[in-house]
């Protein structure tokens, strides 16, 4: 039986036959795979663009202002110019703004917000006039309060230094980056696996791919490795921007950053695997997505501390994989932890990675 | 070659969409499997594919079956199912460099793209192709593995004539090359212009087979008198078998047709019956029969109810 087919092809006309490896197949889907991303607009949008932009929008909300002049307005009466002086000793001159106004003017301008504080001279005394509900306006009159009493010569009972404090590292734009990562690893391994997938079943091309000799597990393989090279763009693009823009300081290494990224990567490819492998349309695939997701966008830290949940869900939320992600990402970028350090999250992260997969592999339907 | 026995396929316990099939496809046939829309031809053909497993009956193709040998008959099939839509993204190359990727001999996609006339769109993307394209390139994709059988499951459904006879050249070029072939279709012409050997299929079922000649030879005679009356007569079909010549009678909606192995008799005779009778003809037409009519014979019903 084995030889009557070599009887037959003789037979028929000679033609060219390619012969092909044991990777071609696999090779093949992979190009496909990017060729077909890269030519899907919407792709470059949400993995590359949307991150981007969400921090540069964030990062300029939340950005550490420098410090604000505090406003300030004489009544011109008798006495006025003496404090005006007195205020121009003031070691704080550089945040001072100082103005001297008629009554009527001053009193109008204040009300309207103009100035935060406003000066009466009252013989060789002052009046304030300020408005306790205003930050700004405690905050001048204190202000203008310690420059007079230092302007005329008082020295303070405690001696003080002060020194600035705002280098990166502290501020939320560098808390922000490393959690926008992650949900961007989610987010891409969760869409871009299980999206592919289902819209290939409901097209048939799974099927038709059954009915080559592909092989599954190059299918899978192809789909993953498509997965980490957009990882390795997505994972420089977004810590880049921080690094560049923000002036961001990374404090780990960097093999340590990109293994992270590689695990989270495939563990949400693999629970996006799960979600996609019995779905037959887009809709109820993108339902369940959500509800998988959900949970990891409110309490996994992405643009504010879990710290805040009551101290009771916690553990529960340190569970979840993208709070594993995240925190990995903090301690490495962050803090400069060493990938040893991280333990807890690394389990939870290959669990979840791994039950995932395992049950995907179990349940897929391909047809 | 291809073999099956016994075929049945029951759904999720509901229904029966395969209920006892047996086929036997020689090398180099092409064999097609007709049938209504529903009667079970995308169940069969897709047990055969090695898509879905039937629930009982034995299939052996090339000597092999789906349980033990399914690698390597995965290599020797191509397979174009009933509306696959590649991705829309790739270009015509493209598709077809993936799909010979995943045979370990394949033809060359120059060679492929020009034997079916894709060449000029190598670098069209899959989704600016018309219709007849898409369906070529569907078929390409099966041929890039260099198979010895080709599955087509309606191969032709929803195309324009020329669509049509451009996809009957390629089935015809591959048989020709000693190719074997098996396509379901709904499409008595198509069936009888392209297949050697054709299944009819009806709920589940194998209601006739043989080559198209057979078949319709089958209903009585190779021509079909057709002819109204003014005024319908009361007499049994039964009463039209008199006439000389005719093999079997069908009325419908006011029209009767006979069939006939030699119409210039059973004509004369027909008219002086009426003549005598005093009746009138309102219509008289004749056409060779078709496998139309052998469907419609055998089951009572059109093959396509539209």
């Amino acid at each position: 039986m084995i030889d009557e087919p070599r009887e037959i092809q003789a037979e028929r006309r000679v033609r060219t036959v390619l012969v092909h490896g044991r990777w071609t197949g696999y090779r093949m889907l992979l190009m496909a795979r990017l060729k077909e991303m890269f030519r899907e607009p919407e792709v470059i949008f949400w993995i590359f663009l949307f991150p981007i932009l969400l921090a540069l929008g964030l990062g300029i909300a939340f950005r550490n202002k420098p410090a604000e002049a505090v406003r300030i307005v004489i009544v011109q009466q008798p006495g006025s110019e003496r404090i005006a002086e007195l205020l121009g000793h003031s070691p704080d001159l550089q945040t001072l703004r100082v103005a001297v106004q008629p009554p009527a003017q001053a009193d109008l301008n204040f009300r309207l917000g103009k100035f935060d504080v406003e000066l009466v001279p009252r013989g060789a005394g002052v009046e304030y006039v300020y408005d306790p509900a205003r930050p700004e306006s405690v905050l001048a009159r204190s202000l203008a309060d310690s420059a007079l009493q230092a302007g005329a010569g008082s020295k303070p009972a405690v001696s003080t230094i002060s020194r600035v404090n705002s280098e990166p590292g502290s501020r939320y734009i560098d808390f922000l980056i490393p959690g926008l990562l992650g949900m961007n690893l989610m987010g891409s391994g969760m869409w871009g696996i299980g999206f592919a997938i289902v819209e290939m079943r409901q097209r048939k091309l799974l099927k038709r791919y059954v009915a080559t000799p592909m092989g599954r597990g190059d299918f899978l393989l192809a789909l993953a490795t498509s997965r980490l090279i957009l990882m390795i763009a997505e994972l420089g693009l977004v810590l880049g921007f921080g690094v560049v823009a923000f002036h961001m300081r990374v404090m780990g290494s960097w093999w340590a950053i990109v293994l992270v990224s590689c695990l989270g990567a495939l563990s949400f490819a693999a629970l996006g695997l799960l979600t996609a492998s019995r779905a037959q349309k887009i809709e109820t695939v993108s339902g369940i997505m959500n509800v998988v997701m959900m949970p990891m966008w409110i309490f996994s830290g992405i643009f504010f501390s879990y710290e805040r949940f009551p101290a009771a869900v916690i553990p529960l939320i340190k569970l979840l994989p993208l709070t594993a992600l995240n925190d990995m990402l903090r301690a490495i970028i962050l803090e400069g932890s060493s990938l040893s350090s991280q333990g807890a999250p690394l389990a939870v992260i290959c669990v979840w990675g791994g039950i995932s997969f395992f049950c995907a592999v179990r349940f897929f339907r391909w047809t | 070659m291809v073999h099956c026995r016994e075929l049945r396929k029951t759904y999720e316990g509901k229904v029966e969409a395969v209920r006892g099939i047996d086929l036997t496809i020689y090398a180099g046939q092409c064999y097609g499997l007709l049938g209504p829309n529903g009667a079970g031809k995308t169940t069969t053909i897709e047990i055969l594919e090695g898509l879905l497993d039937a629930s009982s009956g034995t299939v052996e193709i090339l000597g092999l079956n789906w349980r033990e040998n399914a690698a390597e008959l995965r290599e020797l099939l191509g397979v174009s199912l009933q509306e696959t839509r590649l991705s829309e993204k790739l270009t015509v190359r493209e598709t077809l460099e993936l799909f010979g990727g995943f045979y370990r001999n394949a033809r060359p996609v120059e060679d492929v793209l020009d034997e079916l006339a894709l060449t000029e769109k190598a670098d069209a993307w899959v989704g600016k192709l018309s219709g007849g394209q898409k369906q070529r390139l569907a078929i390409a994709t099966a041929l890039v593995g260099n198979p010895r059988v080709l599955f087509l499951d309606e191969p032709t459904t929803g195309l324009d004539p020329q669509s049509r006879r451009q996809v009957w050249d390629i089935v015809r070029r591959f048989q020709s090359e000693g190719g074997t072939v098996l396509l379901t279709t709904h499409y008595m012409d198509e069936a009888e212009r392209l297949c050697d050997f054709i299944s009819i299929i009806d709920h589940g079922k194998v209601i006739a087979s043989g080559t198209p000649a057979e078949l319709i030879s089958g209903v009585g005679g190779h021509h079909r008198v057709e002819f109204a009356l003014e005024t319908e007569p009361a007499v049994a079909a039964e009463f039209w078998r008199t006439l000389p010549g005719v093999g079997g009678v069908l009325s419908e909606a006011g029209v009767t047709a006979l069939t006939v192995e030699e119409p210039h008799l059973t004509i004369p005779a027909l008219l002086t019956l009426v003549e005598q009778n005093g009746w009138r003809l309102n219509q008289l037409t004749t056409r060779q029969s078709s496998l139309e009519d052998v469907f419609v014979n055998l089951t009572g019903r059109r093959l396509r109810e539209d």
